[in-house]
């Protein structure tokens, strides 16, 4: 599956979701985005963002000190 | 989820530190799909103005502030130095630009995103700043101290403002 990526590995809140943000204003409904990041408030943050936007988190996991969201556009 | 989504902040503060929980905040908010409005007043003025470089942190007077050094082997890194030093220390000419550097240095290894930056992305997304008034004209600073697409307003502007709001933070 092909998707967009975002590597904010490094930087801290709030600077994920608003990189997020703007490149998912760019996409297109259904389109999927790939973020990997190392700010560890993220892993809440993302359900919550995802929650009052109403775009799917499709699937978090964690690879050692990353976090790897993949959230589906709505 | 309410009915209306709308945020509102007051910043009163200017320090470096304070500076950055109603920028945080706000773009925040406005990433989150709210409509933000920020009333800078008093010392929350300094956020809008066009020179950001003079934004300092004050170790005078605030004994909770955690001081430890960005550099050297991890145990020195691991040393909070606030506790230690004497209040009355923080009067001599040049160690609040020294604590400044330190803390910016701490935030630049954090990843934190500049004060500049993220002033920058506000108002790139869209957070409306109002700057207030009277403080304006208490302070002498001038319009043209202050960056373009601000408002100039009141406190009836911003009461207004917020009366619709669902969330309202003074900071």
């Amino acid at each position: 599956m092909s998707h967009q990526t975002l590597d904010m590995c490094g930087y801290n809140c709030p600077m994920p979701i608003l990189k997020t943000k703007q490149a998912l204003a760019k996409m297109n409904t259904k389109e999927t985005i790939k973020v990997t990041c190392t700010d560890k408030g993220s892993k809440k943050d993302f359900v919550a963002f995802c929650n009052q936007l109403g775009h799917t988190l499709v699937s978090q996991k964690d690879e050692g000190n990353k976090f790897i969201f993949y959230i589906e556009k709505n | 989820m309410s009915e209306t989504n709308e945020m509102t902040l007051i910043a009163s503060k200017g320090t470096l530190d304070w500076a950055y929980p109603p920028l945080i905040l706000a773009s925040t908010g406005i990433a989150m799909g709210k409509e933000v409005s920020v009333f800078c007043t008093f010392y929350g003025l300094n956020l809008l103005l066009k020179d950001l470089s003079h934004l300092r942190i004050s170790p005078q007077g605030n004994p909770d502030m955690p001081m430890k050094m960005p550099f050297g082997p991890k145990w020195f890194q691991g040393i909070n130095f606030g506790p230690k030093i004497p209040n009355i220390m923080w009067n001599i000419p040049g160690l609040e630009l020294f604590a400044t550097s330190m803390m910016k240095k701490t935030m630049k290894n954090n990843g934190i995103a500049t004060i500049e930056e993220l002033r920058e992305i506000c108002i790139e997304m869209g957070v409306k700043f109002i700057a207030c008034e009277m403080t304006i004209g208490m302070f002498g600073f001038a319009r043209e101290d202050f960056i373009e697409g601000i408002e100039f307003a009141g406190a009836a502007t911003y009461l207004d403002v917020a009366h619709t709001s669902n969330q309202d933070l003074f900071i």
